[in-house]
C-alpha cells in the first residue's frame, strides 16, 4: 500500500513531521514502512516562466530563440527545439545549474552560436506523463494550465503539485483495514497522539429514484454478504481535477477519467473496492449476484476471455456475467467515452471465495487482494456515498436519489472481558487501566462495564492476546523490559544427535568437506545412476506443483546428489574432490501417511591420488570412531550403480551398514566426470543401533609380544579377508593383531595365483609366551589354511 | 725419569691439541695411557728407582696421567660440540618451503553458523527438537492458526504432495509436535530444512533452513522473549549488539514482531550493508497464540509462551559476507575450502 502524505494530512495533520520521523514512528507502532519516495526528488532549480517572445533561430529551421520572464528583472534567453510554444505560454524553466527528474544537469551554453541560459521542460523531463496533465502534449514543452500556480519564478514542484511523498507500507494480512488512507490515518493519529478527523460523506439530493432503474438480487448469500448500488445519469466523462490526479499518482495509480478515477480514489481512501458499470449493458437493468455456470465465459477488462465454473461468483445481468465478483469487470460493461448512465457497485464478498477464484483464473487485482482478506460488509454504504459525493463535487454526472442495498450478512461485534492485569502480565509491563484504555480508544475500541468492544473494521480480534498486542505496540515494544529466562533447564543433545555430530566430525577429519544439496531431485536421476526400472528406490514422494522436473521428487537416495556435486567440481576444474553430506532421504508410505525420513551419509570422491581403498579406508575409520567393530565386508557384483569388481557392502547385525566402491564407468559418464569416481552410502540409523555404548580401555601390555610373518599362495580370486578370518580363529586367544603387509602377483608365483603375507602378533596378558605356544599357533594357522587349499609360500 | 715423564706429558698434550676427530682421541689414549702405552711403560721401570725417588716419581706419574686424562676429556667435549655444530649447520633447510598438506575436510558455512547457534541455546537450557520435512497440512498450517484459504498462505508458496501433505514451509510445525508430546516447561530450538516454491536466484532458494525456538511455561511474557533474543544476539554478534522489536503479524503468534539487530558491520551508524538503517532484520517471533497452545494440548489460561524463527542462510550470508545464496548449494570446493 502506497500512501500519499498529502492525502493523510486530510485526516490527521502531521505535515510538521519529517518523512524519516514519520516512517520510523509508524514502523515501530506496527505499520511497517518499506520505503518512501519524495516526488521529483532530484529536481533542482526549475521554476515557472513566461514566454515573452519567440523568434526563429537564424541558423536553424527548427530551433526557436525565446525570451523568458522568470520573475526577475532581466529576461532569460533560452533556445528550444519545441514546436508547441506561443507568446504568453507559462512553462517550466530549468535555469543554469538545474537538475531534471532523471538527474540530468542543465547548464548554460550555446546552441548553433546562440546563447541559451537553460532549458524549457517537457512533462517527461519533470518525471510526469500526460496522465498527470492530460491537456499537455507528450513531445513538446509542458504549457501550464489553469490548475497550476502561475506565479513567475515560483518553484515548479510547488506550482504543479509535484511535492508529495509516497510512503510504501507492508500491510500484513490481518490488517486489511490498513489497506486504506483512512486506516493508515488512524494508525498515524494513534502513533503521534493527534486528533483524527473523519468526515461522513454527504450526498446532496438529486432526482428520480434508483429503485426504478436498478434491481439487485443476491442468489448466493454465502459468497456475497452485501451488494449496494447507486445510479448516476448524464455522466460527463472528462479528466479529474489536479488534486485528485495528484493523489492517485502519489498512490501509484494512473489517473484515467473522472468516473474511473473516483472508483480508484474511493478504494484507496476507504479500502473498499468499487466498480462502475455502464447501465446500457446491464440487460433488464438487473444485477444478479450468482455463481457462474460451468463453462460460461466472460471477456474481462484486460481483454482476456475467461472460462468460469460453478465455484466462481459473478455479477450478472439477466443473461450474462458482466464481472467476476470482486476481481475484475467485463470488457463491454465498462465506462466508455459515450457512457451516459452508470451503476456504482460497492459490495462485500466472501474472502476465501474471491481468493480461490482469483487463483484459479490467475488474476490478482487491487480489488481481489483486498477482498480475499475478508472485508467488512458494514463499509459498503459509506464508500458508495463517498463516490456519489465525489461525483457531485467533480460535476461528473447527476446522482439519482437512493441506494439499492441488498444485505445477507452483517458482522457481529466482537467483545471480550477486559482485564488490564492479564495484558500487563502477558506483555511483562505495568500500565494502569486508564493508560491502556487511552491507547485502545485511539484505535476506536470501546471499553464499557468491564468489556472491550472491537471496532467493526477490525477482523483480527478474538482474544485478549490480540488486545495485548494493541497495547504493546503503542506502549512501544522497545519500552518492554528485557528479562533473562528464569528457572533451571538442562539443555542437551540427544544421544542420536551426538552420534550425528560424531559422524560429521569423523568425516571432516577424514578429509571430506561437507556439502548441502537439495532434497528433491529429478526422477531422471535414477536413470543416471543406472537404477533398474523395477527398483524400489524409484518409488518416491512426488511434488504435485514442482518448480520443474529437476526438483520434482523427494530423493530415496542421495547418491545422485553427491554425484551432481562431484560433477560440478569436475566441471569447474577442481582436480580432486572429497565431499560428503549427511543427507535425509524419503521413502513413501501409504497415500495419506508421511514418508519415512532417514539419514544417510553419502561420501563421494575423485582424484588421481584416490582409489577404492581410499573410500574404504574412510568408511573403516568411520566405523572405528563410531564404535562399530563387528561388521562384515562382502563383495557386491550386481549393483548397477557401481563397478561390479570394485564394490563392497558392509553389514552389521544382518543389516546393510554401507555400500561403497568405484562408481560404474557408465554412471561416471552420465555425470560427465572423466576420472574414476568413488562413492559410499553409509546408513546412520543402522550405525547408531550397532554402535557399542560401552567404551573401555585395554590395559597396556606388561609382557612382550611375539611376531611371526607368514606368506601364503592362493587363487587370485580368494578375498584376503577370508584368509585373515581363518588366521584369527586358528591363533585363538593369544592373537593380538593380524596385519596384511604384502600382496604379490608376478613371475615368481604361478599364473592365476597371488602371494599374501601377514604379520601376526601374539601376546598373553599374564605371561611371556613360550616358543612352543607360538610354534603350535603357527602350525594351526598353516593347517587351517591348507584345509582351505592354501599353501605356505616356500 | 722425571724428564721422560714430562716429555710424555708434553707429547700427549701436543698430540691432543692438533686433533680433528673424536676417533683419534682413543688412539692417543691407548698410545700414552693404555696397558702398553708409554706412561705405563715408564711406570714399569719404577722398580729401578730408589726408595726415596719412587714415591716422588709415582706421584708425578699419577699427576701426569690425571693431567692427560683431563685433557682428553676436555678435548673430546670440545670436539663433540664442534661436530654437533657442523651437523646442525649442514642440516639447515629452507623453512619457508610449505608444510606437508594435512587433508582435513571443511565444515559447510551453514553448519558452522548453526553449530554456534545450537551452542548458544543449549547454554540457555534449550533442547534440540526435530520434526518431519514432509508434513501434514494440519501441522504446517491449520494447527498454527492458518486455515485453508487464509491469505497468509500466499506469503508461503507451498509445495504440495497431496491435499493433506506438504513440504513444510516453516519449522513452526515442530512447535505443535513438541507441545503434543511434552508438558511445560518447554525450551527447545528446532533447526531444519523448509521449502517454498521460489525459483533459485541470488537471494531465493526453494529449499532453505530455519531455526525455530519455543518456550512455554507459567508466567512467560514478552519481556522473556526480548531478554532471550538479546542474549542470543549478543552471544552471536558481540556484547555491544542491541536488538529492536518491530510489531508484525504471524498467525501463530500474538503479539508478533520482527527483530532487528544493530548492524554488525557499522555498529548501527548506517552503512551499505544495512542500507543506511543501522539495523538488520534477522528474526521473527512473538507470544504463542492462545489457539496454537490449545492445538498443542496446552491450556492457555495456565501457560503462556514465546516462539521465534530465524533464517540460517540469512545469518550465514551476513556472517561471511556472501552475496549469492546459490554458492551455499553449489558445493564448489573453491568456495567450501574457505571455511
Amino acid at each position: 500500500m502506497i500512501l500519499s502524505r498529502k492525502w493523510v494530512n486530510d485526516y490527521v495533520d502531521v505535515s510538521d513531521i519529517s518523512d524519516k520521523e514519520f516512517a520510523d514512528a509508524l514502523t515501530l507502532s506496527g505499520s511497517k514502512v518499506e520505503s518512501y519516495e519524495k516526488e521529483g526528488e532530484f529536481i533542482k532549480n526549475i521554476v515557472v516562466g513566461k514566454v515573452n517572445s519567440l523568434e526563429k533561430h537564424p541558423d536553424s529551421d527548427h530551433l526557436w530563440i525565446c525570451k523568458i520572464d522568470v520573475g526577475i528583472e532581466d529576461e532569460l534567453q533560452i533556445v528550444t527545439g519545441a514546436q508547441n510554444l506561443k507568446e504568453g505560454d507559462i512553462v517550466p524553466v530549468a535555469l543554469h545549474k538545474s537538475v531534471l527528474a532523471d538527474g540530468t544537469k542543465i547548464t548554460k551554453g550555446k546552441l548553433r552560436g546562440v546563447e541559451s541560459n537553460g532549458m524549457l521542460c517537457s512533462l517527461g523531463e519533470l518525471g510526469l506523463t500526460v496522465n498527470d496533465f492530460p491537456y499537455a502534449i507528450e513531445d513538446g514543452i509542458f504549457v501550464l494550465g489553469d490548475d497550476c500556480d502561475k506565479t513567475l519564478g515560483l518553484d515548479i514542484q510547488t506550482a504543479i503539485g509535484l511535492n508529495d511523498t509516497a510512503v510504501e507500507f507492508e500491510i500484513t494480512s490481518n490488517r486489511v483495514d490498513c489497506f486504506s488512507v483512512i486506516g493508515l490515518a488512524r494508525e498515524t493519529a494513534a502513533t503521534f497522539k493527534r486528533e483524527l478527523k473523519i468526515n461522513e460523506p454527504v450526498v446532496k439530493s438529486g432526482h428520480g429514484d434508483v429503485n426504478d432503474m436498478l434491481k439487485v438480487n443476491i442468489l448466493d448469500g454465502e459468497k456475497c454478504y452485501r451488494y449496494t448500488g447507486a445510479v448516476v445519469e448524464n455522466v460527463r466523462v472528462k479528466e479529474s481535477p489536479r488534486w485528485l490526479r495528484e493523489r492517485l499518482r502519489a498512490s501509484g495509480v494512473r489517473p484515467i477519467s473522472n468516473i474511473v478515477d473516483i472508483t480508484n480514489y474511493v478504494m484507496l481512501e476507504y479500502g473498499q473496492p468499487m466498480h462502475a458499470f455502464d447501465l446500457r449493458y446491464l440487460e433488464g437493468n438487473t444485477v444478479n449476484v450468482r455463481t457462474a455456470k460451468n463453462g460460461e465465459t466472460i471477456t474481462t477488462l484486460d481483454g482476456e476471455e475467461r472460462t468460469l465454473n460453478d465455484s466462481m461468483l459473478v455479477i450478472a445481468d439477466e443473461n450474462k456475467p458482466v464481472a467476476v465478483a470482486g476481481i475484475m469487470g467485463g470488457e463491454y460493461s465498462g465506462i466508455m467515452d459515450d457512457t451516459t448512465t452508470i451503476v456504482f457497485e460497492s459490495a462485500c464478498f466472501n474472502g476465501a471465495s474471491v481468493r480461490r477464484t482469483a487463483k484459479a483464473l490467475g488474476m490478482r487485482t487491487e480489488a481481489s487482494s483486498r477482498y480475499e482478506k475478508e472485508l467488512n460488509p458494514g463499509a459498503c454504504l459509506n464508500a458508495l456515498k463517498r463516490a456519489l459525493e465525489l461525483v457531485q463535487l467533480l460535476d461528473a454526472g447527476d446522482v439519482v436519489n437512493g441506494i439499492v442495498d441488498c444485505c445477507k450478512k452483517t458482522k457481529e461485534q466482537v467483545s471480550l472481558d477486559f482485564d488490564y492485569n492479564y495484558i500487563n502480565n502477558f506483555i511483562g509491563i505495568n500500565l494502569s487501566e486508564k493508560e491502556q484504555i487511552e491507547i485502545l480508544e485511539r484505535l476506536d475500541f470501546v471499553v464499557k462495564d468491564g468489556r472491550i468492544y472491537a471496532p467493526e473494521f477490525r477482523n483480527d480480534i478474538e482474544h485478549l492476546a490480540d488486545i495485548s498486542e494493541e497495547v504493546a505496540r503503542f506502549y512501544g515494544f522497545h519500552n518492554i523490559p528485557n528479562r533473562e529466562l528464569s528457572g533451571v533447564a538442562n539443555g542437551k543433545y540427544t544421544k542420536k544427535q551426538k552420534f550425528e555430530n560424531e559422524v560429521n566430525s569423523a568425516l571432516i577429519s577424514c578429509g571430506c568437506s561437507e556439502a548441502y544439496t537439495f532434497s528433491f531431485i529429478s526422477p531422471k536421476a535414477y536413470d543416471r545412476i543406472n537404477l533398474p526400472k523395477d527398483s524400489e528406490l524409484r518409488r518416491s514422494i512426488v511434488i504435485t506443483n514442482p518448480l520443474g522436473e529437476d526438483t520434482s521428487v523427494m530423493r530415496t537416495t542421495a547418491i545422485p546428489s553427491i554425484l551432481d556435486v562431484l560433477a560440478r567440481n569436475y566441471k569447474n576444474r577442481n582436480e580432486k574432490a572429497k565431499l560428503y553430506e549427511v543427507a535425509t532421504n524419503y521413502s513413501p508410505n501409504g497415500e495419506n501417511e508421511l514418508p519415512d525420513e532417514y539419514k544417510r551419509a553419502v561420501i563421494g570422491l575423485y582424484g588421481d591420488d584416490y582409489s577404492y581403498y581410499t573410500i574404504k579406508g574412510i568408511v573403516e575409520e568411520l566405523c572405528r570412531v563410531l564404535r562399530i567393530d563387528n561388521y562384515d565386508v562382502e563383495r557386491v557384483t550386481d549393483n548397477p550403480t557401481f563397478h561390479p569388481g570394485r564394490t563392497a557392502e558392509f553389514t552389521v547385525g544382518g543389516k546393510r551398514l554401507a555400500i561403497l566402491g568405484e562408481v560404474h564407468p557408465l554412471v561416471a559418464e552420465n555425470y560427465g566426470i572423466g576420472k574414476r569416481v568413488y562413492v559410499a552410502e553409509f546408513d546412520i540409523d543402522t550405525a547408531f543401533e550397532n554402535s557399542s555404548d560401552v567404551h573401555t580401555h585395554k590395559p597396556l601390555p606388561k609382557f612382550p609380544a611375539t611376531n611371526r610373518d607368514l606368506a601364503f599362495v592362493c587363487d587370485k580370486s580368494i578375498p584376503v579377508l577370508s584368509l585373515k578370518k581363518a588366521i584369527q580363529s586358528a591363533v585363538g586367544a593369544v592373537l593380538e593383531e593380524v596385519k596384511l603387509f604384502d600382496i604379490y602377483e608376478g613371475n615368481q608365483i604361478e599364473e592365476g595365483k597371488k602371494s599374501v603375507a601377514f604379520a601376526i602378533r601374539m601376546r598373553a596378558h599374564d605371561r611371556t609366551l613360550t616358543d612352543e605356544e607360538t610354534d603350535s599357533a603357527m602350525k594351526r594357522v598353516v593347517k587351517a589354511l591348507s584345509d582351505m587349499g592354501i599353501s605356505l609360500r616356500s | 725419569m722425571k724428564e721422560k715423564l714430562e716429555q710424555i706429558r708434553n707429547a700427549a698434550k701436543s698430540a691432543l691439541s692438533s686433533l680433528e676427530s673424536k676417533n683419534e682421541i682413543e688412539e692417543i689414549r691407548i698410545k700414552y695411557l693404555g696397558k702398553k702405552g708409554e706412561l705405563t711403560a715408564i711406570l714399569k721401570q719404577m722398580g729401578s728407582l730408589s726408595a726415596e725417588e719412587r714415591p716422588i716419581v709415582g706421584q708425578l706419574a699419577n699427576e701426569i696421567r690425571q693431567d692427560i686424562e683431563n685433557e682428553i676429556q676436555n678435548i673430546s667435549e670440545k670436539l663433540k660440540e664442534k661436530e654437533l655444530e657442523n651437523r646442525l649447520k649442514s642440516e639447515t633447510i629452507d623453512v619457508t618451503i610449505p608444510g606437508e598438506k594435512i587433508e582435513l575436510g571443511h565444515v559447510h558455512p551453514l553448519t558452522f553458523v548453526l553449530n554456534e547457534i545450537k551452542e548458544i541455546f543449549i547454554g540457555m537450557g534449550f533442547d534440540i527438537a526435530e520434526g518431519p520435512e514432509v508434513e501434514y497440512d494440519y501441522y504446517n498450517f491449520e494447527a498454527l492458526n492458518i486455515p485453508k484459504d487464509h491469505p497468509a498462505r500466499d506469503t508461503q508458496d507451498t509445495f504440495y504432495i497431496n491435499d493433506n501433505i506438504v513440504l513444510r514451509t516453516q519449522t513452526s510445525p515442530v512447535q505443535i509436535r513438541v507441545m503434543e508430546k511434552t508438558q511445560p516447561p518447554i525450551r527447545i530450538i528446532s533447526p531444519g530444512r523448509v521449502y517454498r516454491s521460489d525459483a533459485v536466484d541470488a537471494t531465493h532458494s526453494p529449499l532453505f533452513h530455519q531455526i525455530e525456538g519455543l518456550v512455554v511455561d507459567k508466567g512467560i511474557t514478552m519481556a522473556d522473549l526480548k531478554g532471550t533474543l538479546e542474549t542470543f544476539a549478543k552471544r552471536l554478534y558481540g556484547e555491544n549488539t542491541q536488538i529492536r522489536l518491530r510489531p508484525h503479524h504471524f498467525p501463530f503468534t500474538e503479539p508478533s514482531c520482527e527483530i532487528d539487530v544493530t548492524c554488525f558491520k557499522c555498529g548501527g551508524k548506517g552503512c551499505p550493508m544495512c542500507k543506511g538503517e543501522g539495523w538488520i532484520e534477522i528474526l521473527g517471533g512473538g507470544m504463542v497464540h492462545p489457539k496454537v497452545l490449545k492445538n498443542g494440548g496446552i491450556d492457555p489460561e495456565v501457560y503462556s509462551g514465546f516462539a521465534f524463527g530465524v533464517g540460517l542462510e540469512r545469518l550465514t550470508m551476513f556472517r561471511f559476507n556472501i552475496d549469492d545464496m546459490r554458492l551455499l548449494y553449489e558445493n564448489d570446493l573453491r568456495f567450501l575450502g574457505q571455511f
